[in-house]
């Protein structure tokens, strides 16, 4: 009987090994947790040194994509990124290291044409559709009048 | 002169030898099971270069010079070179080689292209068109990341059925009948493409061609796995040496522990964090030109089938949703020649 696609991408899902979720998903969960510590714990050094709430949250901010775009020049942020899975993707930190490591990698090609291109290639699409979806909220906000 | 048996076995009946081979790995490799046999380990995995790109044009031409070093050759002693790598244009190849001015075929089968190039290699000195011809192939797993995932700092996380790019590069002096190992059979794969899409399990992309490749070479030379030592296939990883398997399996062949795949062999799985094993054409190079043919060399293994696997899509096919085809060459090496051939 001859093998179709679909009976070999049924062997095929067979013979994958699946993600060890019982160990992925709690160490996202606790490296993700320990960047937000951080960042409380730097927002709230900011406030105690006398800044405005609004303005210590704006630079908590600035401090911990500092933090994430230095970690990355020194090698060290893809390695903690292996164990934090989606921990270390979804806080700005990730964000940070997706603009960092084009930047690093492409400078070869030149300033303009490698790092100036290649700069928004992973954090691009967040750019573009984060945009597009403030644009929808915002005229949903408008149409139904929330405010 | 090569004498084609059944519809896609040649034989070469004049057994070319593998006159000499070397191969050149960097760190990661270095600190694998098969350190011993590599003949140079760059703990810096950019060769002193300036780009990985460049690395990885010094590392094949670091190959071809100590496999020609080897074998008391120079540059001028060769007639043809045959080559190829995993980058866009097989610019490591081109660059690596320019200075050697040697006629020059670039090749491109993705990881199959080592047993790509040993086959023409071999055929050619096998129809008298040449009398030593280089087959040589690199991967850099840097410029390679590069090219086809994430820069290399990018913290994403990897799919536990994902492999792991080899630094490393393999060549192989091709000439006349001398010493083993010998080249015997040469098979040419045929493209197989059974619908995997997942970029991250290239190994079940490639399994098909390996399976189709061995079992029309066991229906051409009526043989079987039982009459090697060695199935060797390129990289086919965990995931495809498993799927080779099954659908040998089906076809009536076992091969059970006679297989082992370069890609498995490079690295330790448990310690080098390397998921389904190692992967690129730099991967089957570096294990042929070292422990594989220093074994045949010895007359430890006697029969290797070498079954170079390579997924032939890019990244432009991948994002326009087209599945991954899949090609696998096979060389028959052995440590005796044909008899009565020379």
């Amino acid at each position: 009987m001859k093998l179709t696609p679909k009976d070999y991408q049924g062997m095929a899902d067979k013979a994958a090994p699946s993600t060890k979720s019982y160990i992925t998903i709690p160490s996202a969960f606790v490296i993700g947790g320990a960047i937000c510590m951080l960042g409380q714990a730097i927002q709230t050094l900011y406030i105690t040194m006398g800044l405005e709430r609004d303005i210590a949250s704006s630079s908590t901010s600035v401090t911990l994509i500092l933090l994430s775009a230095l970690l990355t020049g020194l090698q060290v942020y893809d390695k903690i990124a292996r164990y934090g899975g989606a921990g270390t993707l979804v806080p700005i930190t990730g964000f940070a290291n997706a603009m960092v490591s084009p930047a690093l990698e492409f400078k070869s090609e030149g300033l303009v044409l490698g790092l100036g291109v290649k700069l928004f290639t992973i954090a691009g699409p967040v750019i573009v559709y984060g945009t597009a979806a403030g644009f929808v909220y915002g005229l949903i906000i408008f149409f139904f009048r929330l405010y | 002169m090569p004498t084609k048996i059944g519809k896609y076995t040649t034989r070469l009946d004049t057994s070319p030898s593998l006159v000499s081979f070397a191969s050149v790995v960097s760190k990661k490799e270095g600190e694998g099971p098969l350190a011993p046999y590599f003949d140079m380990i760059c703990d810096d995995t950019s060769f002193g270069e300036q780009t990985w790109e460049k690395a990885e044009s010094r590392m094949q031409k670091d190959a071809v010079s100590k496999a020609l070093q080897k074998a008391n050759l120079s540059s001028s002693n060769i007639d043809y070179i045959f080559a190829g790598d995993l980058l866009n244009q097989c610019i490591s190849s081109s660059y690596g080689l320019r200075d050697l001015g040697v006629p020059f075929f670039g090749l491109y089968g993705a990881c199959s292209t080592m047993a790509e190039s040993l086959s023409l290699a071999s055929l050619f000195v096998e129809a008298s068109l040449c009398n030593t011809a280089v087959a040589v192939t690199s991967s850099h797993f840097c410029s390679a990341e590069r090219q086809f995932r994430f820069p290399l700092e990018y913290g994403g996380s990897r799919a536990p059925t994902s492999q792991w790019t080899v630094t490393g590069s393999g060549a192989a002096v091709v000439g006349k009948q001398v010493s083993p190992p010998y080249v015997k059979h040469v098979c040419v794969g045929t493209i197989e493409d059974m619908g995997i899409k997942d970029i991250n399990n290239m190994g079940a992309a490639m399994a098909p061609a390996a399976a189709a490749t061995l079992s029309r070479f066991f229906e051409d030379t009526v043989t079987g796995p039982d009459n090697y030592d060695l199935v060797l296939t390129g990289d086919l990883g965990q995931v495809g040496s498993q799927l080779l398997d099954e659908l040998l399996e089906r076809e009536g062949y076992t091969l059970g522990k006679k297989h082992n795949d370069c890609g498995l062999m490079i690295y330790d799985r448990e310690t080098q964090d390397v998921a389904a094993g190692g992967s690129g054409c730099g991967c089957s190079a570096s294990v042929l030109c070292s422990y594989i043919c220093q074994a045949i060399q010895a007359g430890r293994l006697r029969d290797v089938l070498f079954v170079a696997t390579g997924a032939l899509m890019s990244t432009t096919s991948v994002q326009q949703g087209e599945s991954i085809p899949g090609i696998a060459h096979l060389v028959h090496l052995s440590s005796t020649p044909h008899k009565g051939g020379k």
